[in-house]
């Protein structure tokens, strides 16, 4: 297939869509207030990014994000090295896993801001907490998913504990455990917006909620946009980072 | 360098649910140094078990093994599994190199090794290769390599061809006993080929199922090393035969089993009384 071919269709559908809905806040005469043209969301944006306080708020929220991510990744590679080693202590933190998995944690948020106060620290925490799961179990499963083969043959050749981790366990999990970080970082960007909206005064989820309030729907969307682009980009790191650790594997090959 | 293996009253006994299950009676068994030695016999009768707890994998319910005479100290056994089971994270002449690396060796050091080994078993040019980028046969060679890495005094085979094609595995027998005669390594091989067993083997173990016990122990007393055609032989034929009617089911060696078998291919037949 060609690249024009592949790339077209998307472009297409994707083109099509703002069409139709340039055209219905035209000729619709419905309120921009309510829906705002692509056309009057674009000039926001640009007004938007220009300004210094935007960066600011982007670098506030982009600073909770990687931090909780980077906790969520830590702790959930920690643990769940630990739980897949160990049938009685995952045994003991099961029931707390399936809660902390089922209870809707955004609904925790107003707690975390009780707890944590209005500054970043709560918003990290939110972040953390959400992205922390996917990290967990899937550390768990990679563990747990060592080809018994591969096993053979680091007991045939008298590996030590040590090097078995770093040669076998380790690769063999990587894949698993870079599918989990793909998500919590995902969730990490939901989680520090969510903490924004719901209290403190910096951050691209507390500019939102002040936008909303001053009824500026087309830079309600500018922001919208601007955070897709983030967590956009930090997906995109998190492919190139898959490709750079795991060359090997079918996941990695580029499409 | 090569080594002695002597099993006494080597026994193991898995423990299930419905009770416990003898897989292996005690096994009595004196592998000389350097001398080829192949376990044939029907699926369940232990062959691999008692492969597995001489290299260390498993371990045996009762009885002793003792790897006497030039024992090399702790990699001085190679094995080679089923699978290649290479680790598809490490280019092919990293596999190669794992039991150096395991061992500390340096690192130029072990792959100007593992790039030696490559070319020993036919894999030169594909070094620097994902394990997925090759062939079956292929990822089998650099198994092989893998296993002769740290020149080990015995090498513990578990049906290493049983997934390649007739002529390819044809091939691989014939590298593997020149090989063999390089390195001068004792080697214990499983497989489920007769042709294979008597092509390859100074002797053959022959085993028998419920519970794993070794029936009977046939010499091959051909020349070193053994052209294909000797598979033409009649003293070839005889063995083979001989191991035929040893493997065929009880009851069954008799009446049915000559008949059924001159109208099969020879393969085939070789499947067929692997799986009896």
């Amino acid at each position: 297939m060609s690249r024009l071919a592949r790339i077209l269709p998307g472009s297409l559908s994707v083109l099509l869509f703002f069409a139709a809905w340039e055209g219905y806040c035209r000729y619709s005469g419905i309120s921009p207030l309510i829906l705002p043209a692509p056309s009057g969301i674009g000039v926001a944006f640009a007004e938007l990014v220009q300004e210094r306080a935007t960066w600011r708020h982007f670098g506030v929220t982009l600073g909770e994000t990687l931090a909780g991510f980077f906790i969520a990744t830590v702790t959930g590679v920690a643990l769940g090295g630990i739980i897949a080693r160990s049938p009685l202590l995952e045994r003991a933190f099961h029931p707390f896993v399936v809660a902390s998995q089922v209870v809707p944690k955004v609904a925790l948020v107003p707690l975390f801001v009780l707890w944590f106060g209005f500054g970043p620290t709560s918003k990290v925490v939110v972040s953390a907490v959400i992205a922390f799961f996917p990290v967990l179990t899937n550390t768990i499963l990679g563990l747990r998913s060592i080809d018994g083969g591969h096993e053979d043959v680091f007991r045939a050749a008298r590996a030590r504990p040590l090097q078995r981790f770093r040669m076998l366990d380790l690769p063999s999990a990587l894949p698993a455990i870079l599918a989990g970080m793909e998500m919590a970082v995902v969730l990490a960007t939901i989680g520090a917006v969510v903490g924004e909206y719901l209290g403190g005064n910096a951050g691209l989820g507390y500019l939102a909620v002040a936008t909303m309030n001053a009824f500026q729907t087309d830079r309600l969307f500018a922001i919208v946009l601007l955070l897709t682009a983030m967590g956009f980009a930090l997906f995109a790191a998190m492919a190139s980072l898959r490709r750079l650790l795991i060359p090997w594997h079918r996941s990695a090959e580029r499409h | 360098m090569s080594i002695r293996v002597v099993c006494q009253g080597l026994s193991k006994t898995f423990v299930t649910r419905t009770g416990r299950v003898a897989a292996l009676d005690p096994i009595k068994l004196d592998v000389a140094p350097g001398e080829f030695v192949v376990l044939i016999g029907a699926s369940g009768c232990g062959k691999t078990t008692l492969l597995r707890i001489i290299g260390g994998l498993d371990t045996a319910s009762s009885g002793t093994i003792g790897l006497a005479a030039g024992m090399p100290g702790r990699n001085g056994i190679g094995f080679v599994f089923q699978q290649p089971n290479l680790l598809p994270w490490m280019t092919v002449e990293q596999n190669v190199a794992l039991p150096l690396r395991l061992a500390g060796m340096r690192r130029a050091e072990r792959l100007d090794r593992a790039r030696a080994l490559c070319a020993m078993v036919g894999i030169g040019g594909f070094e620097r290769r994902w394990p997925r980028e090759l062939s079956g046969g292929m990822q089998q060679r650099a198994a092989i390599a893998r296993a002769l890495a740290n020149d080990p005094a015995l090498l513990l085979m578990d049906e290493p061809f049983g997934a390649l094609d007739a002529l390819t595995r044809a091939r691989l027998n014939a590298e593997l006993e020149r090989i063999w005669m390089a390195t001068g390594a004792t080697v214990m091989l499983v497989t489920h080929s007769i042709s294979e067993a008597v092509m390859l083997a100074d002797r053959i173990v022959v085993m028998s199922p419920r519970p794993g016990r070794i029936r009977e122990i046939v010499p091959v007393p051909f020349a070193r090393p053994r052209p294909p055609a000797i598979e033409e032989s009649g003293e070839f034929q005889a063995i083979a035969g001989r191991l035929r009617r040893l493997l065929a089911p009880e009851g069954l060696r008799e009446v049915t089993t000559p008949a059924l078998l001159t109208h099969m291919p020879a393969d085939q037949r070789d499947a067929t009384e692997g799986s009896a």
